[in-house]
């Protein structure tokens, strides 16, 4: 059935996420992008809120709450709304835990999962993004051989989310024609983690590259084992999370706007009493509207396990554009200001660049 | 719970819709190159269809399918899928002048005019976005208990086979938008004239008619909800008329996502067959792997769900009894831009065959472009929109 009415719970949560945000992370997001750093002390607090182990099975350590993926793409709407970049830091245990929770085997949940119960902050990535002209997450140039009951991987890996500190990478490669995942532990021997990368955007988020020189992996490396894993699914679901964050930084940047073309005065009125700017307001909000739609379509289909490629694709695709296009009109609204660091809307339109090329950064 | 999915019983009656639109279908191009003619209320297939569709009755959808609301916005979606104008059974009942009858009328003037099929003629040929300037007027005469109008109407839909109309007028153009009403007048009142069909550049098979009132007399009891009083301050039963724009601009919008769907349908079979492969699993960074025409197409069939999905929020919210003034007018301006932007797009990935009259592409082209028109244009949709997010008033921002 059609239904658009958000749930008693979800309710909550978003209202709960939206206070958290505004309080705990949008004060922090200026100075976590002058230093390109993301504070620890957030990491600790959205740790303890327990983001990632409340969904985790009672098996593992968990809560074992029922886990929806649209729930979770408004709390990355709610939490990007304060800071895109934060957001992503906050919720990256996510990234590796819930592609093992969903498509890894017993073994592997038995012996990943139990660390993201625990009481400090641990997090692994996912690897999917390459340094390369046209590398397409699905297609990665990353290549997997298997040999003599083991696998050999061999490639690059750019964008890594909390690649600095994470304990293991899901690193996605192509095993013939197959789109495969594989954990690799941080220490693996063949693995180099590179220093920090230095991007326009989302800057307070540390990211590295990784260097795979025929790393060596146990054959229960591979998600899913032998049988293997549905990667796209994963891939599936960290594209509509990223349109989620994408979402959250557009209705940031129209909420800071309209006060602001309020309240400020050009040839005797207000900004938002001319055309040019009222009309592009009304543009920002149609299409951060229209862009929620998209979003919660995805995450129901994914919800309920349904193929969701296509609509991922459209909620990914959909939110690049727009939120790019809203990020780039939010600082045409603030005028010379618009390009000043003391305002956020110049932090928005780097994240909306960013964030619109990225891919496996987030997962839902 | 939000949801996405239709049941198996909403899917069952969308597909007989679009089967019926299909046959519609047929008739399209017939209907447009002819524009002099009127459509038959009745198609040659209708009698066949229904009895088969007898036959093989449709699952009664019950409290777990998706609310009439929505449906209502899915189910016209699928009939304009198959043509803008022609219908297998065309309607006598529920034109526009209808929902403002519903909407404003007391409940003798529901019972009495319910039944007849009613146009809307408020734009005129000096005023349209900006509805306050209707010149039309109705004045009272008290011996005979009877308005006067005088005044000219244009564009008004389904304004030849109409019954009657419901009329905006003014009783006092110096009070401005309090000083409006509306009346309904019956077709064959001495005084009301239909001089001609509009000669359209979509649409044609719509029968939009110009209507002059010379004189035109009618029961003192024909103004729609019986208030003749003007309002000093507020602009109450404007507000009135106002609220059926509510139900009336997503349908709106869905009837131009209809035409939409059939054009993104036709091409996505025409570049299959050209051997086009559309890559959903295509991630950000391999874009520049797909081919032009796929990644366009990609982007209009984007556009499309988005703007489908605007719609039919905005519609559960009407079914809830939700206050859906700002959404009604985001999913009017939202599909508006979005099906010009498709069928235009289609046509342009297509070359030549788009414009081609063989075809139905440049049709739909000029069929939805009146989406972004009527029920208020999309400027005025972004009007209201803005005022309703800097929370100002009319006078803020015209
Ligand atoms: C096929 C068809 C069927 C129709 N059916 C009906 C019907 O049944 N009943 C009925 O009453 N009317 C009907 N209309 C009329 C329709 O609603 C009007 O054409 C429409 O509202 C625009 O008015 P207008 O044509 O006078 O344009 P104008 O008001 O002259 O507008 C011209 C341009 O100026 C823009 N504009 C106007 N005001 C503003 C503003 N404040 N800010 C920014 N831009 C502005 C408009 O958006 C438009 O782009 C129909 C029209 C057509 C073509």
């Amino acid at each position: 059935m059609i239904s658009f009415e958000m749930t008693e719970e979800q309710t909550l949560v978003r209202d709960s996420m939206r206070e958290f945000a505004a309080a705990e992370i949008r004060k922090r997001a200026r100075s976590a992008d002058e230093e390109s750093a993301v504070p620890a002390e957030l990491l600790a607090t959205t740790w303890s809120l327990g983001l990632t182990s409340t969904q985790l099975p009672e098996a593992f350590g968990g809560a074992g709450e029922a886990r929806s993926c649209v729930t979770n793409a408004i709390v990355l709407e709610e939490l990007a709304h304060g800071d895109a970049a934060l957001a992503i830091a906050a919720l990256s245990p996510s990234l590796f835990a819930n592609a093992i929770l969903d498509h890894g085997s017993e073994a592997q949940k038995k012996a990943h999962l139990p660390r993201f119960a625990g009481a400090r902050f641990v997090t692994g990535s996912l690897a999917v993004c390459e340094p390369a002209p046209l590398a397409d997450g699905s297609r990665p140039r990353c290549i997997a051989e298997a040999k003599n009951g083991t696998y050999v991987l061999s490639g690059r890996k750019s964008l890594v989310a909390m690649g600095d500190r994470a304990t293991h990478f899901l690193v996605t490669a192509r095993e013939g024609s197959e789109l495969g995942a594989y954990i690799v532990p941080r220490d693996a021997v063949g693995l180099t983690v590179g220093p920090l990368e230095k991007n326009m955007g989302l800057r307070a988020l540390p990211t590295t590259s990784l260097l795979l020189e025929r790393v060596e992996l146990p054959a229960e490396s591979k998600l899913g084992e032998a049988g293997g894993a549905n990667v796209q699914a994963v891939l599936d679901a960290s594209r509509v999370a990223l349109a989620a964050v994408m979402l959250g930084v557009s209705r940031a940047v129209l909420e800071y706007c309209v006060p602001y073309a309020k309240d400020r005065v050009a040839f005797d009125e207000a900004i938002a009493k001319k055309q040019a700017i009222a009309f592009r307001l009304a543009d920002m909000h149609i299409e951060q509207h229209a862009m929620r739609q998209l979003v919660w379509r995805a995450a129901s289909l994914l919800e309920h396990g349904l193929d969701a490629t296509r609509a991922a694709w459209q909620a990914r695709c959909y939110a690049a554009e727009k939120s790019m296009w809203i990020a780039d009109n939010g600082v045409q609204v603030l005028g010379g200001h618009g390009f000043i660091r003391e305002h956020p809307v110049e932090m928005w339109f780097r994240h909306a660049r960013t964030l619109g090329v990225a891919e496996g950064l987030v997962a839902l | 719970m939000i949801d996405f999915r239709p049941t198996a019983t909403d899917e069952a009656m969308l597909a007989r819709l679009h089967a019926e639109a299909l046959i519609c279908r047929r008739h399209a191009r017939a209907f447009d190159e002819r524009e002099a003619e009127m459509i038959p209320d009745v198609l040659p297939e209708a009698a066949a269809f229904e009895a088969e569709a007898k036959a093989n009755p449709l699952p009664k959808p019950g409290p777990d399918d998706t609310p009439p609301a929505v449906m209502m916005m899915l189910q016209t979606m699928a009939a304009y899928w198959g043509d803008y104008s022609v219908r297998l059974r065309r309607s006598t009942s529920g034109g526009l002048g209808n929902a403002a009858l519903m909407a404003a009328g007391t409940e003798a003037q529901k019972a009495k005019w319910g039944q007849l099929l009613l146009s809307m003629a408020i734009t005129e040929p000096g005023c349209g976005s900006d509805p306050s300037r209707v010149s039309t007027t109705a004045v009272l005469d008290e011996q005979t208990n009877e308005w006067i109008l005088n005044g000219e109407k244009i564009f008004v839909t389904t304004g030849i086979r109409a019954d009657g109309v419901v009329l905006w007028a003014t009783l006092d153009k110096s009070a401005g938008r309090a000083g409006i009403k509306s009346f309904l007048v019956v077709k064959g009142t001495p005084g009301f004239d239909v001089p001609h069909k509009e000669k359209k550049l979509g649409i044609r098979a719509d029968d939009t008619a110009a209507y002059v009132f010379r004189d035109c007399r009618i029961p003192r009891e024909n103004l729609l909800g019986g208030d003749e009083s003007i309002p000093k301050q507020s602009s109450g039963g404007f507000r009135g008329v106002m609220k059926t724009f509510n139900m009336t601009r997503p349908l709106t919008a869905a009837m131009g996502l209809g035409i939409a769907e059939a054009a993104l349908d036709a091409t996505r079979e025409a570049l299959t067959e050209a051997g086009v492969e559309l890559d959903w699993a295509t991630g950000p960074g391999g874009m520049g792997r797909l081919s032009a025409a796929a990644e366009r197409f990609m982007r209009l069939e984007t556009l499309f769900e988005a703007s489908k999905w605007t719609v039919l929020q905005c519609a559960w919210m009407a079914g809830k009894g939700l206050p859906n003034n700002l959404e009604s007018s985001v999913s009017k301006a939202h599909a508006g831009s979005a099906v010009r932007q498709i069928t235009q797009g289609c046509i342009e990935i297509l070359g030549a065959m788009g414009i081609s009259r063989e075809h139905l592409f440049e049709k739909w082209m000029r069929d939805s472009r009146i989406t972004d028109i009527y029920e208020g244009t999309g400027e005025i949709q972004r009007l209201i929109i803005a005022r309703g997010l800097l929370d100002y008033t009319r006078d803020d921002l015209k």
